[in-house]
C-alpha cells in the first residue's frame, strides 16, 4: 500500500513559497514547512541536540504518519509544530505564518484557533462528562456554554458516542475514551490536527477503529492530520510516512495511492 | 472555563472535602482559639468593663493592675473633685473578702463597694431583685456565675445569707457581670457597707471615678487629674487596656495561646496547601492538557485562584460556623460564660484563611505556571 519515496522531501519543496498563504508543492497544499529546525535541550556539557536540522513539509488534507523508534525526536518535532515548544534554531511555516512571528499570546491563541490535540492517554478531564470534555476547546475560545455544549454533542455523535454523552472518562472504555478525545480534538475545526500515539493504549480492534474514524472525521480538505505511531499495524493509513532516526528524517515515502 | 475549575474542583469528592475540611480545622482553631484568649484577656479587666459610667479611673501612680491596690485617702478623692472639668467623681471599693455561706463552705469573692449616693459603677443588667434593694442594711447582690459557685445549682432564692468579715450579708439581687479571670463570685455593695465586710485599714478607697463636664474629653480630663493630683489616671478604655497589657506581659497566656494560635494557621496551611497541593499535581497532566489547548496562564491562574476561592470561603464558613457553634452549645456553662466569637476574630480568622489560600494557591500555581504544555506528550 505504501511506495517508497527516496527523493529528500525538502528539497522537492525547496521552491515552496512562504507567505501568508499556504504553499502550494508538486500540486498540494503545503500547510507546514519545516526548515533546518534545530532542537537542543539543556546547556553547556549537559546539551543534547534531539533535533539536527529537519527539513520536511506537512501537507493538508492528508494523514501524515510520523514514526520512528523511541528517542528519535518525534515528541519533540510535533511538539514544535503544535506550538509547544520553539525550537533552538531554523524556520517553521504554519499554514503561511512564520512561527517566529507567533509568540506569547498570538502562539497560545493559535494553538486554541488552528490546533487540535489526541493524545497518548486521552488526557480528558475525569471529572467532566463525554460532552462537557469535548466543549473544552470551544470554552477555552470563549464560547457561551450551552452554545458549546450543543456544538460539542454534534461533534460526540460524529463519532458514534452521541448515547454516551453524559458518561464520565471512567464510565468508558479505552477505545471510547479516545474517541471522545478526538471529537474534542476536532470540535472548533482547527486547520491542524496533532496525534500522538492514539492507538498505543489500545488493543488492536480499537486502534483500528479510531485510525479509520481519523480517517473518516479528521481528514478533511485545508487540514493536516499529523500522527505520531509506533504502531506498524497503522502504517497502512497514512497518506504519507515520515520516518525518524536519531534526530533526523530518514525518509518520507507516500502511499501508493497518492 | 470557571465552569470547568469548579467541576474538576468538585469532581473527587473525598479531596475536595479534604481540602475544604483542612480549612475549616484550620479556622476553627484559629479563630476559637483566639476568641477564648481574647475572652481571657476580658476578664482580666472585668470591673473596668463592667463601670460603664464613669469615664475616668484614677488610681495610685505604682498601680499595675485592677487587683494588686494601694488605697487612695479621702483627700485624694477631694483634691479629685476640685480639678476644673469635673462633672462628679466619687468612690469605688475593690477587695478581694471571703464569704461563708450558711453550709459553712465558703469562697473568694470580689468585693465591690460602690458609691452609697450614687451608686455609680452598679451593675448594668439585673436577673432579679432590684438595683434599688442595694440601700437596704446588709444589701449584697451576687454575679449570677456567683450564686452558682456559691449556692451551686440550687434556685436562685432571694433574702439568703453569707458572712464576711464576721458580718451578716443579705443576698437581695441577682446581675449579669463579666466573668472575672479568677472565677470568683462578685459581690456588689455600698461603700461603706464594703469597708465594714473587710479587715480595716487606715485607707480603704481603691479608686476615684469621676466624670467629665460637658465640652470635656475623657482624655482631657485624665491628663488634667494626673497634673494637679500627681496620682495615676487613665480613662476607661486606657484602663481596660492597662489591665490587660499586665496579663500579657506578665503571664504566660499569651505565648501559650499565641502558639496554639501559630499551630492552628500553621496546621491549616500545611492541610489546605497539602491537600490543595497535591489536588493540583493530580490534576497537572489535565492543566497540561488545557495549556495545550491554548488555555493562557492567566486564566490557568484565575482557574485556580477560583478554586482556591471556593475552598476558602466554604472552609470558613464550616470552621467560623463551628466556632460559633462551640460558643453556643457552652453559652450556659458558668466555667465558659464571657467567651463569645468577636466580629474581629472571625475577621482576623478570615484574614488567616485568605493567607493560607494564598499560600496554598502560590504553591500550586508555581508548578501550574512552570509547566511545559509540551508535557502533554510524555507518555
Amino acid at each position: 500500500m505504501i511506495a517508497p519515496f527516496h527523493n529528500n522531501d525538502s528539497q522537492v519543496n525547496a521552491s515552496a513559497i512562504v507567505g501568508n498563504t499556504a504553499s502550494l508543492a508538486a500540486g498540494r497544499e503545503v500547510a507546514i514547512a519545516c526548515r533546518g529546525i534545530i532542537k537542543d535541550f539543556g546547556d553547556g556539557n549537559t546539551k543534547v541536540r534531539a533535533l539536527h536540522g529537519i527539513e520536511v513539509d506537512v501537507y493538508a488534507s492528508e494523514l501524515t504518519l510520523l514514526v520512528g523508534p523511541s528517542g528519535c525526536g518525534k515528541t519533540t518535532l510535533i511538539s514544535i509544530i503544535a506550538g509547544l515548544l520553539n525550537p533552538t534554531a531554523g524556520d517553521l511555516d504554519l499554514f503561511g505564518v512564520k512561527q517566529s512571528q507567533l509568540r506569547g499570546p498570538k502562539l497560545v491563541e493559535f494553538r486554541a484557533l488552528s490546533v487540535g490535540f489526541i493524545f497518548q492517554q486521552y488526557n480528558l478531564l475525569p471529572a467532566l462528562t463525554a460532552t462537557e470534555n469535548v466543549a473544552v476547546p470551544l470554552l477555552i475560545q470563549g464560547w457561551k456554554r450551552p452554545a458549546a455544549m450543543k456544538a460539542a454533542l454534534s461533534a460526540l455523535e460524529a463519532v458514534d458516542l452521541g448515547s454516551r454523552a453524559e458518561q464520565r472518562p471512567n464510565q468508558l472504555s479505552g477505545g471510547q475514551q479516545q474517541r471522545v478525545a478526538i471529537a474534542r480534538a476536532l470540535v472548533h475545526q482547527p486547520r491542524l490536527l496533532v496525534c500522538d500515539e492514539p492507538t498505543a493504549a489500545l488493543d488492536a480492534v480499537s486502534g483500528q477503529r479510531v485510525m479509520e474514524l481519523l480517517k473518516k472525521v479528521a481528514v478533511q480538505p485545508g487540514r493536516a492530520v499529523i500522527v505520531v505511531t509506533h504502531d506498524d499495524r497503522v502504517f497502512g493509513y497514512g497518506d504519507r510516512i515520515i520516518s525518524m532516526a536519531d534526530g533526523r528524517i530518514e525518509s518520507v515515502e507516500n502511499s501508493k495511492s497518492k | 472555563m470557571n465552569w470547568v475549575a469548579w467541576k474538576m474542583l468538585t469532581g473527587d469528592r473525598t479531596k475536595y472535602l479534604g481540602t475544604v475540611f483542612g480549612v475549616a480545622f484550620g479556622v476553627l482553631l484559629i479563630s476559637q482559639q483566639t476568641s477564648i484568649f481574647v475572652g481571657l484577656m476580658r476578664r482580666t479587666a472585668h470591673a473596668a468593663i463592667d463601670v460603664r459610667d464613669a469615664q475616668v479611673w484614677v488610681m495610685d501612680p505604682y498601680q499595675q493592675n485592677a487587683d494588686e491596690i494601694k488605697p487612695l485617702s479621702e483627700t485624694d478623692l477631694n483634691r479629685v473633685r476640685g480639678v476644673e472639668g469635673v462633672e462628679w467623681a466619687v468612690r469605688y471599693f475593690k477587695s478581694l473578702a471571703r464569704a461563708k455561706i450558711e453550709t459553712g463552705s465558703f469562697r473568694q469573692v470580689f468585693l465591690i463597694g460602690l458609691d452609697d449616693h450614687s451608686l455609680i459603677g452598679a451593675p448594668v443588667k439585673m436577673i432579679d431583685g432590684s438595683l434599688a434593694n442595694l440601700r437596704r442594711p446588709d444589701a449584697i447582690i451576687v454575679d449570677k456565675a456567683g450564686y452558682e459557685y456559691l449556692w451551686g445549682q440550687e434556685p436562685i432564692r432571694l433574702g439568703r445569707t453569707l458572712e464576711m468579715n464576721d458580718r451578716r450579708a443579705v443576698l437581695v439581687g441577682i446581675c449579669e457581670a463579666t466573668a472575672p479571670f479568677q472565677t470568683f463570685p462578685i459581690i456588689y455593695t455600698r461603700y461603706s457597707q464594703a469597708i465594714q465586710f473587710v479587715a480595716g485599714e487606715r485607707k480603704v478607697m481603691s479608686f476615684v471615678l469621676a466624670h467629665p463636664q460637658p465640652g470635656v474629653t475623657p482624655k482631657d480630663l485624665s491628663t488634667r487629674i494626673a497634673e494637679r493630683t500627681n496620682l495615676m489616671t487613665k480613662t476607661r478604655t486606657e484602663f481596660i487596656w492597662f489591665i490587660i497589657g499586665y496579663y500579657m506581659r506578665n503571664t504566660g497566656i499569651p505565648v501559650n495561646f499565641g502558639i496554639t494560635i501559630a499551630l492552628g494557621f500553621i496546621v491549616g496551611t500545611a492541610i489546605a496547601g497539602q491537600t490543595f497541593y497535591l489536588f493540583t499535581l493530580e490534576n497537572l497532566k489535565q492543566f497540561g492538557a488545557l495549556k495545550a489547548m491554548g488555555l493562557s496562564d492567566l486564566r490557568l491562574t484565575l482557574m485556580v485562584l477560583l478554586q482556591a476561592t471556593v475552598v476558602g470561603l466554604i472552609g470558613y464558613g464550616l470552621g467560623i460556623g463551628m466556632t460559633a457553634l462551640f460558643f453556643e452549645a457552652t453559652s450556659n456553662v458558668t466555667a465558659l460564660a464571657g467567651f463569645y466569637l468577636p466580629w474581629q476574630v472571625a475577621a482576623g480568622a478570615a484574614v488567616s484563611v485568605s493567607l493560607i489560600i494564598v499560600l496554598a494557591s502560590f504553591l500550586s500555581l508555581r508548578k501550574v505556571l512552570l509547566l511545559e504544555p509540551a508535557v502533554v506528550f510524555r507518555g
